[in-house]
């Protein structure tokens, strides 16, 4: 299916995950991904000892999966050499790993082919804690937004992750989908699925806009944005979950109203969500972009998700007071 | 070891002209505008050709064909040989060859699918083996009886991408699967062992689980002989390597690292035109010697 004709699509019917309960968004994949094997044969999971298949899944699984061991670039090839021969590989690796060790294999092999390979990167951002800045990946969305072709994909909850796998039949060409490693909290109940490609608005507001990718982030925005209305300051939200290709439209519409614009990633500072947005604001409807996420520094510290969450300033509060001061109701923001 | 079972289809004679004329054609190539990786492409020359004309179950007027063998040139800076291979295989015309290397053609200095009978893009080394096993993954899953091949050259080797596929394919059983390595000792700026050492080779794969032979790379008879009655060890993939010469069929050219990339002058492109029409009469003498032990084929 095209992007164009996917923009028309119908929104799919939800996936089977319970929206009040907080779950892993790679636990998702994996749970959706066995479900959907028996159901297309072109359909093969790819596995580098991740540990996410237990036996038992690995067992269900039968012939459509497949363990290669801790060898990246061989996973990604493998990928590349199967989608080339009609098949749909998921291949399973962390995304310090896909983004990097592998990224040139990902680059030519599968990006420059436009082969439908799906590269589930768990432990995106922040996720992988207390096991520091080897495993942690801050640079990865900036890196899979650079290649021709790539669909960049990031989750806010498990249900959306399943939606995705789910999408990801239909769509053209390689995706990177970046997941988590622990439960995160989902998404209020009721929002509808994500359709790739286009930004979910989760709340309208016309003073400013908040942007966000991925399980904190957009809790932090819709925390910070409860917050400020009860002192009469309303805040869109959007969850960009796609961050290519790009909803410029959305953006663009929704920073109209407001022209202040803060974003907010588990990722550097340079090339991610705020990146995208600067770029796309810059060109087409120049508007104050603020951008919150990780300090232009390695993890320093030892701490779980959360905590490195805190000790860099990716949170509800650091949220709200970047918009009052941008607005003039408080202290003038900072984000580094 | 399972012995060839199939008659050649085309003679060893014929093999050895058609290699003639890809040289022929490389040394063209190499004369353009841009010039190109001349010296590996003609240590490969019979490899590719052998490949082409007699291993490969191929169609040129059906490249799709799911049921196809599959070739990764993993040395993608030999696209010129490759390029002259397909050309004289009927993949594209011979005449289009002289558009290699000039503005707004398809013939890139390392080969694209744009090119029919390119599989995959190549040129960064390390990455041919990975696909290959892919293909040759994809064809067993299919229940396909194809085969795929890959051509690595030895330098390459040096790339650790090349030895986590080494691992890979051996581990994954794919008897399916058959890597040759141009061993012609010569990289970019000197002698490969030069570099990075690869003694007891054969032994290093084996080591890793593969059958391996080896043979004189520029031997058509040889190389259909062994590429044709691959696999040799089922449950094992192959692995064939080529002693082979730098430059091969241009003497001022051959075993010398000055030969890895060349644009050749007017002058010297009717010197090395000149060794290739002398060079073949050489080489159709040593083909008719062996033409009658020629066989090939796949495992019945």
């Amino acid at each position: 299916m095209s992007w164009s004709a996917l923009a028309t699509a119908p929104p799919q019917q939800a996936t089977p995950v319970d929206p009040a309960r907080p779950e892993a968004t790679r636990t998702a994949y994996r749970d959706r991904l066995l479900a959907l094997l028996p159901t297309d044969p072109r359909l093969i999971c790819l596995d580098t000892d991740t540990g996410l298949f237990g036996p038992d899944q690995v067992a269900a699984a039968g012939r459509q999966y497949l363990d290669l061991g801790i060898a990246e670039h061989n996973l990604m090839g493998i990928a590349a050499g199967l989608a080339a021969s009609g098949r749909m590989p998921f291949v399973n690796t962390m995304a310090a790993f896909a983004a990097t060790r592998a990224l040139e294999a990902v680059k030519i092999d599968i990006a420059y082919n436009a082969l439908p390979v799906r590269i589930m990167a768990t432990h995106g951002g922040l996720a992988a804690g207390h096991l520091g800045p080897t495993h942690q990946a801050l640079e990865d969305l900036a890196v899979m937004r650079a290649l021709p072709g790539m669909t960049v994909l990031v989750p806010a909850d498990a249900a959306q992750a399943a939606a995705f796998v789910d999408r990801s039949l239909d769509l053209p060409g390689p995706l990177y989908v970046r997941l988590g490693r622990k439960a995160t909290p989902a998404l209020p109940p009721g929002t509808p699925p994500p359709v790739p490609g286009r930004a979910q608005t989760l709340r309208r507001g016309r003073d400013a806009v908040l942007a966000a990718c991925g399980p904190y982030p957009v809790q932090a925005c819709l925390a910070a944005a409860a917050e400020l209305a009860v002192e009469g300051v309303e805040c869109t939200v959007l969850n960009v979950h796609t961050l290519r290709p790009f909803d410029t439209a959305a953006l663009v519409e929704a920073a109209d109203h407001s022209g202040l614009v803060v974003t907010v990633e588990e990722h550097w500072r340079s090339g991610g969500l705020g990146g995208a947005v600067a770029e796309a604001l810059a060109e087409a409807a120049p508007a104050r972009v603020l951008r919150i996420g990780m300090p232009d520094t390695f993890t320093d510290t030892v701490g779980g998700h959360e905590h490195l969450l805190a000790h860099y300033g990716i949170t509800p509060a650091r949220v709200a007071d970047t918009v009052r001061g941008a607005l003039g109701l408080g202290p003038a923001p900072t984000t580094d | 070891m399972t012995a060839p079972t199939a008659v050649l289809p085309c003679s060893a004679e014929e093999l050895a002209a058609t290699a003639r004329r890809v040289r022929e054609h490389v040394v063209d190539m190499c004369a353009g505008p841009e010039g190109g990786h001349l010296g590996g492409a003609f240590s490969s020359t019979e490899i590719l050709t052998a490949l082409y004309f007699a291993v490969l179950n191929t169609d040129p007027a059906d490249p799709a064909d799911p049921d196809r063998d599959r070739f990764v040139l993993s040395k993608g800076h030999a696209a010129v040989g490759l390029y002259a291979v397909l050309a004289e295989r009927g993949y594209l015309p011979t005449a289009e060859l002289a558009d290699y290397g000039r503005p707004g053609t398809r013939l890139m200095g390392h080969p694209v699918r744009a090119v029919p009978g390119v599989e995959m893009p190549t040129g960064s080394l390390g990455h041919g083996l990975a696909l290959a096993c892919g293909f040759a993954l994809g064809q067993r899953l299919d229940g396909r009886s194809a085969r795929s091949f890959v051509l690595m050259g030895d330098g390459e080797l040096q790339e650790g991408s090349v030895w986590e596929s080494a691992i890979a394919a051996a581990s994954l059983r794919l008897d399916n699967l058959v890597a040759v390595i141009d061993r012609n000792g010569l990289q970019l700026t000197g002698p490969t062992d030069g570099k990075a050492p690869m003694e007891q080779l054969a032994e290093r794969w084996r080591s890793f689980g593969w059958a391996v032979r080896e043979t004189d790379g520029h031997d058509p008879a040889a190389l259909v002989g062994h590429l044709g009655s691959a696999p040799w060890e089922p449950g094992r993939p192959s692995l064939l390597i080529c002693r082979t010469v730098k430059g091969r069929g241009v003497p001022f050219l051959e075993g010398r690292p000055a030969a890895h990339y060349v644009t050749l002058s007017a002058r010297n492109h009717a010197r090395a035109r000149a060794a290739l029409r002398a060079d073949s009469g050489t080489a159709a003498r040593a083909a008719t010697v062996t033409a009658g032990t020629v066989v090939a084929g796949r495992p019945a």
